[in-house]
């Protein structure tokens, strides 16, 4: 098992946001997290990479405790993530924004870039890309980090459907390459076309785990998404 | 007496050039508004002061007033690097204050408002210490490019981008940050002590908000994150400072003062309206 996550809890004030959250993800996996919007998704994404400390339960990365470690320990461990709003270093070339993730020399950068099928100069100033292309910098970026775990926030949104369409094929070929992958995603046709398993939350718990096509079915998830 | 003038000048400049050097290394390249930068270099300007006053030859005060500097500027980050944003640019502010209170009012040490007098030159030749001024400043210059284009300047500048993408590529934030401002805190020390060995004396004047604003007119005017701007920075509002010097050679030397601050903040406010980059700026004042 690459991930256990055993009843986090996360509350804002009054607002609990994350309520006992307890699933895994297998190795060699795409695990599809979804839910409706404030179901709690990215705040489990901020509390498995250390940007938010959780107020109860254990995460565990291949077996080693990793709750309540500051966030570049985690990265240091093995998770590597992206963000719903893309954050590249805005100012920083392409080369260097690779490079702060790995120290590494041009051939290595260019071939991660290439599987994601980004093709600007790695002299380029990262907020002279447009927004797709930026968002593909952060995946290669995220990808170039020595990881275990590849943690995707909503890779598909803003992004033009050229993009979108590139995206589904890294992803598939990420999960040829044997990669782990965890991913927050709204589209639902995409989920379902790369998911091995598919997480639903609502309102911070696990609502139903499975794989997709058992999720499409689940009269609960339809619930959740469309209301009774 | 032109001679004297310009030697004066340049040996001036080329000190606040490594002010404003060391300033950009916290402001321009890593992001932390560090207001309270001119409470370091007078630091250094009385740790040199005290350390050459009480015998210590000045080989040997001249680096122990950078290091000394660099480390309270290791403990203060230590304490207010976690603070973001305004929270962290009204602390540092709040230091020139503290600096400001302890220089007037520790009399058995700083002699309060009649300052130090009598600090030791270095070199006695006004030509000769210019020289070795422009010497440390060339060191600083190559220094800073070498330190802004290698792997630690670039998480620098990752941190001032977007702090939190740089800690989740595995690297620990606060420690840069407060390595950032250690280093710049160290060579605002050296700028403070060879200020004090042209000057000879050291009051608490030396933390006052004037020469702040100067400071960073000129950081701004030369652009942010750019070692070529805050070296043409400098040199551009000095000529501009000297000029008016000149050019209203009749007007009494009060109400130069006054205007030479209200040309400062007109330059510094149509710099951030037309040009916020200033001259070579790499990012966004």
């Amino acid at each position: 098992m690459m991930l256990l996550l055993k009843n986090i809890s996360k509350s804002f004030g009054g607002v609990k946001a994350v309520d006992k959250c307890t699933f895994e993800v297998e190795e060699n996996t795409i695990t599809s997290l979804i839910g409706p919007n404030g179901a709690g998704k990215t705040t489990v994404f901020n509390i498995i990479s250390g940007l938010t400390k959780p107020d109860s339960g254990a995460i565990r990365l291949e077996n080693k405790n990793i709750t309540g470690m500051p966030a570049y320990k985690i990265a240091q461990s093995g998770i590597s993530r992206t963000f719903q709003l893309t954050k590249v270093f805005r100012n920083l070339s392409v080369r260097d924004n690779m490079l702060i993730a790995k120290k590494t020399n041009d051939d290595e950068i260019k071939k991660i870039l290439k599987s994601v099928y980004f093709e600007k100069s790695l002299d380029t100033i990262a907020s002279e890309l447009s927004y797709g292309q930026q968002r593909l910098l952060e995946i290669a970026r995220a990808l170039l980090m020595p990881h275990s775990l590849l943690m995707l926030d909503e890779p598909t949104a803003g992004v033009s459907p050229i993009v979108r369409q590139e995206l589904r094929k890294i992803l598939k070929n990420l999960r040829k390459d044997g990669k782990t992958i965890l991913l927050i995603e709204h589209d639902m046709e995409f989920v379902m076309d790369i998911s091995d398993t598919v997480i639903v939350l609502n309102e911070g718990r696990v609502l139903k785990e499975g794989r997709p096509k058992d999720i499409v079915k689940d009269k609960r998830v339809l619930e959740a998404y469309l209301g009774k | 007496m032109i001679h004297e003038f310009i030697i004066s000048d340049l040996t001036v400049i080329s000190i606040y050039v490594i002010v404003v050097l060391s300033f950009n290394l916290t402001v321009g390249f890593t992001g932390l508004v560090n207001l309270g930068h001119m409470a370091f270099f007078g630091f250094g300007a009385y740790a040199s002061a005290l350390l050459t006053l009480s015998g210590v030859p000045w080989y040997i005060a001249l680096p122990l007033a950078g290091i000394l500097t660099g480390i309270l500027g290791a403990i203060i980050a230590a304490i207010t690097v976690r603070l973001k944003g305004d929270y962290f640019q009204i602390v540092t502010l709040g230091l020139v204050f503290i600096a400001i209170t302890i220089s007037r009012n520790w009399i058995s040490l700083t002699r309060g408002a009649l300052g130090l007098p009598g600090v030791p030159e270095i070199i006695r030749n006004n030509f000769h210490y210019m020289l070795f001024v422009m010497a440390i400043l060339t060191a600083c210059v190559i220094f800073f490019y070498w330190l802004t284009n290698s792997e630690t300047g670039k998480i620098f500048q990752a941190i001032r981008d977007d702090e939190t993408a740089t800690a989740i590529l595995g690297k620990n934030t606060y420690l840069y940050k407060v390595l950032s401002i250690t280093i710049s805190t160290f060579f605002a020390g050296i700028a403070g002590s060879l200020f004090v060995h042209y000057i000879q004396f050291v009051d608490p004047t030396i933390f006052d908000l004037e020469f702040f604003v100067l400071i960073l007119a000129m950081l701004i005017a030369g652009g942010l994150a750019s070692i070529k701007g805050s070296i043409i920075g400098v040199f551009s509002l000095s000529i501009l400072l000297t000029s008016i010097r000149f050019i209203f050679a009749d007007i009494s030397p009060e109400l130069i003062g006054a205007m030479r601050q209200m040309l400062f903040m007109l330059i510094l406010i149509l710099i951030l309206i037309y040009r916020p980059r200033g001259m070579f700026g790499k990012v966004d004042v």
